[in-house]
C-alpha cells in the first residue's frame, strides 16, 4: 500500500513538474508572492528572460 | 533475493530476448504477430539497462553517488534544483518524444518491418541510449553546460563555433521538415484542418484562463483544453460534411504552408504565455495519454504485421523515398535509435535537476529506451496496414500516377495488391475524400494507429475519431516544436548577433525579436515552400536531408563525449562512443555523398537539377533546379562542419594519447553530497 502511495505521489510530482505547476509553486515561495494575475505574468516575465526549453523531434 | 535466482532471471530474460529476436527476423512467408517484436524490444531493452548500461555507470564514467551535483551545489529554485529521478525521467522524456520517432519508422516500413526494427533496438541499446547517458553526466560534471560549450571547452574553439553553426543548420532544416509532415496531413482535409486551427483559439483561452482566472492551474486548464480539442474533432466531420465550411477548410499544400509560417512566427513574437505554453501543457497532456494508450491498445489488440520483413524496395527503388536499405534506413530512423537533438537536451535542462550521479543512468539511458519503445510502436501501427494500403498512402502522384486506378495498378504491380474501390472504403471510413498522396508519415501512422485503437475501444464506426484524433496528436505535437524550435533558434541567433551589436542580443527588445524571428521563420519557411512545390512530395528530399543533419549532430555530441571518455584515462573503455561515431560517419558520409553525387536523379540532388536542366526551361524549373543545388549545397555544408570538428577531436585524441597534450577534463571541482547527511 506505501509503495502503490508511493508511486501516485511521485507519478503526480513528474506531471506537476511537466505542466510547470511545481515552478510556479516554487516561485510564489522564493518571492513571497500569493497567487494571482499579477505573480503569474512575473512568474513568466522571469522564465521569459531564459534560454526556451527545446523540445526534440 | 539470492545471487543464483537473479542470475536464473536474467538468464531466462536472454533467452526468451534471443528467441523472439530470431522468430522476427527469420520467419518469412506467413504473416507475425505484434506481440513479437513487442517481447524482443522488451527484453532487449531490460538487458541493455541491466547489464549495459551498468558496464558504462560503473568502469568508464565510474558515477559517483557522494558527488554533489549542480542541482544540489547550485540550487535557486529555478533553474538549478534537487528533483526526485522519477520527475525528472518523466521531464526528459516529455522533452525528448517527438514525432520523430513516429514518423521516421514509419517511413523506414517501405523496406519491411525488419530492418526497422533491428536498427531501432541496435541502436537505441548501443548508441542512442549511450549518446543521452553520457553526455547528461559529463553536463552534470560542468555545471549543466550546453553541448556547444562543452565542444568549446573540450575539443576547442574552432569545434565550439562550428558546432554552434550546426545546430542552427539543423534546427532549421528539422523545422522545415515537421511543418512538412503537417501541411501532408492536413492537405484537402476539411476535418483535419478544421481540429487544428481549432487548437489555436484553445490554446488562447487556456492562455487567458491561466493569466487572469486560475493563475497556474497548469493541469486543469490543460484537461479542459483536451476536452475542448476532443468536442472540435468530434465537430470536425459536421464541417467536413458542410457544403458552405468544407471548402474553407479545404486547403491545399501552398495555403496551408503560408498559414504555418505566419502562425510560427506569431508564436516566436507574441509573449510565451499567450500561445506557446498552453499549446506546449496542450500537446504534452494529448502526447503522454496517447503514448501510453497506444501501447496498452497494442498488447491487448496485439495485430498482425501485413507488411513482409523485407520488400523489393530495399534495392533503393522505393516510393516513399529513394535509396538503398545502406545507409538510408539508417538516417530515415534517428529519433527512434539516436538523435543528436537528444544531446541539446541532455545538456539542457535535465542535468540542472538531478539530485545525484548516478541517477544520470535510469534519466539518460532510461528515457532514451522509452522513445526508442515509441518508435517500435510506430513501426507497427504501419505494418499493420496492408502493404499496398501503406503504399497508395505514401507513396507520390509524381511516382504511381495522378488517378486512383493509376496508382492502384502500379502499386499491384509491385507485388502488393490493392484496388481503388478498397481506398476509397478506408478513406470513407476515416472522414476523408482520399488518402493517396498522403506523404510524410503521419497519414499512414494515423491510418495504422485508428485501426488498432478502433478494434480496441468503439469498432470500426469510431474509426473516422480515432483517424481524426491521431492526426490531431502527430499535428499538434509538431506545431509545438514549430514554436519552441523557432523560439530556441532566435535566442541562439540573438546570442550570436548580440556580439556584434549589443541590443540585437537582448531577447526581450522588439526589433531584435522581431528580426530574428524573421531571420529563422524565412529559413525554414524556404524549405517548406521548396518541399510543398516538389514533384514528388518533398518528403524525397527533405527527410534524408533531416535524417543526415540529425545524426550528424549525433556525431558531434559522441566527438565530445569520446574526447571527454580519453581524458579521463578510460581511452581503453573508448569504444562505447567511438564505435557508434565510426558507425555514424560511415552513415551519414555515405548518406551525404549520394544525395549530393548519386547518378540516379530520385536520389541524388545535384543529378536531379542536371535532368531538369536538360528539358525545357520554365520558370518552375529554373526554381526546382536551384533548390537541388541548394539542398546540394546545404548538404555539403553540414558535411564540412561536422568534418571539422571530427577532425579537431582526432587531433585532440592523438596529442593525448601520444602524450603531447595533458589529459585534463574541465569538470567542476569536487564536493562531497550533503544530501545523504539530510536524509539520515
Amino acid at each position: 500500500m506505501t509503495t502503490l502511495k508511493n508511486a501516485v505521489r511521485i507519478f503526480i510530482s513528474a506531471v506537476r513538474e511537466i505542466f510547470d505547476e511545481s515552478a510556479y509553486a516554487r516561485f510564489l515561495k522564493r518571492t513571497n508572492m500569493t497567487s494571482s494575475s499579477a505573480a503569474y505574468a512575473a512568474f513568466w516575465r522571469e522564465r521569459e528572460s531564459n534560454r526556451p526549453k527545446p523540445r526534440c523531434c | 533475493m539470492n545471487k543464483g535466482l537473479w542470475g536464473l532471471i536474467w538468464g531466462l530474460i536472454a533467452v526468451v530476448a534471443l528467441a523472439a529476436v530470431i522468430v522476427v527476423a527469420v520467419h518469412r512467408g506467413e504473416p507475425i504477430n505484434a506481440l513479437w517484436l513487442v517481447v524482443a524490444a522488451t527484453c532487449c531493452y531490460a538487458l541493455g539497462y541491466r547489464f549495459y548500461s551498468k558496464f558504462i555507470a560503473a568502469k568508464i564514467l565510474a558515477l559517483d553517488p557522494l558527488r554533489a551535483t549542480p542541482a544540489e551545489r547550485l540550487e535557486n529554485g529555478r533553474d538549478f534544483l534537487v528533483t526526485n529521478k522519477w520527475v525528472v525521467f518523466g521531464h526528459h522524456f516529455a522533452a525528448i518524444a517527438g514525432p520523430g520517432p513516429l514518423v521516421g519508422p514509419v517511413l523506414a516500413a517501405q523496406f519491411g518491418y525488419l530492418p526497422g526494427t533491428l536498427w531501432i533496438l541496435a541502436g537505441a541499446v548501443f548508441a542512442g541510449c549511450v549518446q543521452d547517458f553520457v553526455i547528461l553526466l559529463f553536463s552534470v560534471r560542468r555545471d549543466g553546460k550546453s553541448l556547444t560549450e562543452m565542444a568549446k571547452e573540450e575539443t576547442g574553439t574552432v569545434g565550439g563555433i562550428v558546432a554552434y553553426a550546426a545546430v542552427i543548420a539543423i534546427l532549421i532544416i528539422l523545422l522545415a521538415v515537421v511543418a512538412l509532415v503537417v501541411v501532408n496531413a492536413l492537405k484537402d482535409s476539411p476535418w483535419g484542418t478544421f481540429t487544428i486551427a481549432m487548437t489555436i483559439p484553445i490554446a488562447l483561452l487556456m492562455g487567458f484562463y491561466l493569466r487572469y482566472i486560475r493563475p497556474g492551474k497548469v493541469l486543469e486548464v490543460s484537461a479542459l483544453g483536451f476536452a475542448l480539442v476532443m468536442l472540435a474533432i468530434w465537430g470536425g466531420q459536421w464541417i467536413s460534411q458542410s457544403p458552405a465550411l468544407a471548402p474553407v477548410f479545404t486547403l491545399r499544400a501552398q495555403p496551408l504552408a503560408i498559414a504555418i509560417i505566419v502562425y510560427a512566427f506569431a508564436a516566436s513574437v507574441l509573449p510565451v504565455w499567450l500561445l506557446l505554453a498552453p499549446r506546449d501543457y496542450l500537446s504534452t497532456f494529448v502526447k503522454l495519454g496517447t503514448i501510453g494508450m497506444l501501447g496498452i491498445g497494442i498488447v491487448v489488440v496485439h495485430p498482425t504485421l501485413h507488411m513482409p520483413a523485407f520488400t523489393r524496395f530495399v534495392d533503393g527503388t522505393g516510393p516513399v523515398f529513394a535509396g538503398k536499405i545502406f545507409p538510408f534506413a539508417f538516417i530515415t530512423i534517428a529519433c527512434g535509435a539516436i538523435s543528436g537533438f537528444h544531446s541539446l537536451i541532455s545538456s539542457g535542462t535535465t542535468p540542472k535537476l538531478i539530485a545525484r550521479e548516478t541517477e544520470t543512468r535510469i534519466v539518460g539511458y532510461g528515457a532514451m529506451m522509452a522513445e526508442s519503445a515509441v518508435a517500435i510502436m510506430a513501426i507497427i501501427a504501419a505494418c499493420v496496414l496492408q502493404p499496398g494500403v501503406y503504399f497508395s498512402i505514401n507513396s507520390p502522384a509524381g511516382i504511381v500516377g495522378q488517378t486512383a486506378a493509376a496508382a492502384t495498378a502500379t502499386i499491384s504491380n509491385w507485388g502488393f495488391p490493392v484496388t481503388a474501390a478498397d481506398m476509397q472504403a478506408l478513406a470513407h471510413a476515416v472522414g476523408e475524400q482520399t488518402l493517396f498522396n498522403r506523404t510524410g508519415g503521419a497519414p499512414a501512422f494515423a491510418v495504422g494507429m485508428a485501426h488498432i485503437f478502433s478494434q480496441s475501444l468503439g469498432g470500426s464506426a469510431v474509426m473516422a475519431i480515432w483517424y481524426h484524433f491521431a492526426v490531431m496528436f502527430e499535428a499538434l505535437f509538431i506545431l509545438t516544436i514549430l514554436d519552441a524550435g523557432t523560439r530556441v533558434a532566435r535566442f541562439m541567433i540573438q546570442d550570436a548577433l548580440g556580439h556584434i551589436y549589443k541590443p540585437l542580443g537582448r531577447t526581450s527588445w522588439y526589433p531584435s525579436i522581431i528580426l530574428t524571428s524573421l531571420l529563422i521563420v524565412a529559413g525554414w519557411g524556404y524549405f517548406l515552400w521548396q518541399g510543398v512545390k516538389d514533384p514528388l512530395g518533398g518528403i524525397n528530399s527533405l527527410w534524408p536531408l533531416f535524417g543526415i543533419a540529425n545524426q550528424l549532430l549525433a556525431t558531434v555530441a559522441l566527438c565530445v563525449a569520446t574526447t571527454i571518455i580519453i581524458k579521463m584515462h578510460r581511452a581503453r573503455c573508448a569504444a562505447v562512443t567511438l564505435v557508434p561515431l565510426i558507425w555514424l560517419v560511415v552513415v551519414t558520409f555515405t548518406a551525404s555523398w549520394h544525395k549530393i553525387f548519386d547518378p540516379n536523379p530520385r536520389v541524388g540532388f545535384l543529378s536531379q537539377a542536371h535532368v531538369l536542366a536538360s528539358g525545357s526551361a520554365t520558370g518552375a524549373t529554373s526554381r526546382l533546379i536551384f533548390n537541388n543545388r541548394l539542398d546540394a549545397a546545404v548538404t555539403g555544408l553540414l558535411l564540412l562542419m561536422v568534418a571539422v570538428v571530427l577532425i579537431e577531436s582526432v587531433r585532440h585524441w592523438i596529442a593525448i594519447l601520444s602524450g603531447r597534450k595533458e589529459a585534463r577534463v574541465k569538470e567542476a571541482p569536487f564536493v562531497q553530497t550533503r544530501l545523504a547527511e539530510e536524509r539520515a
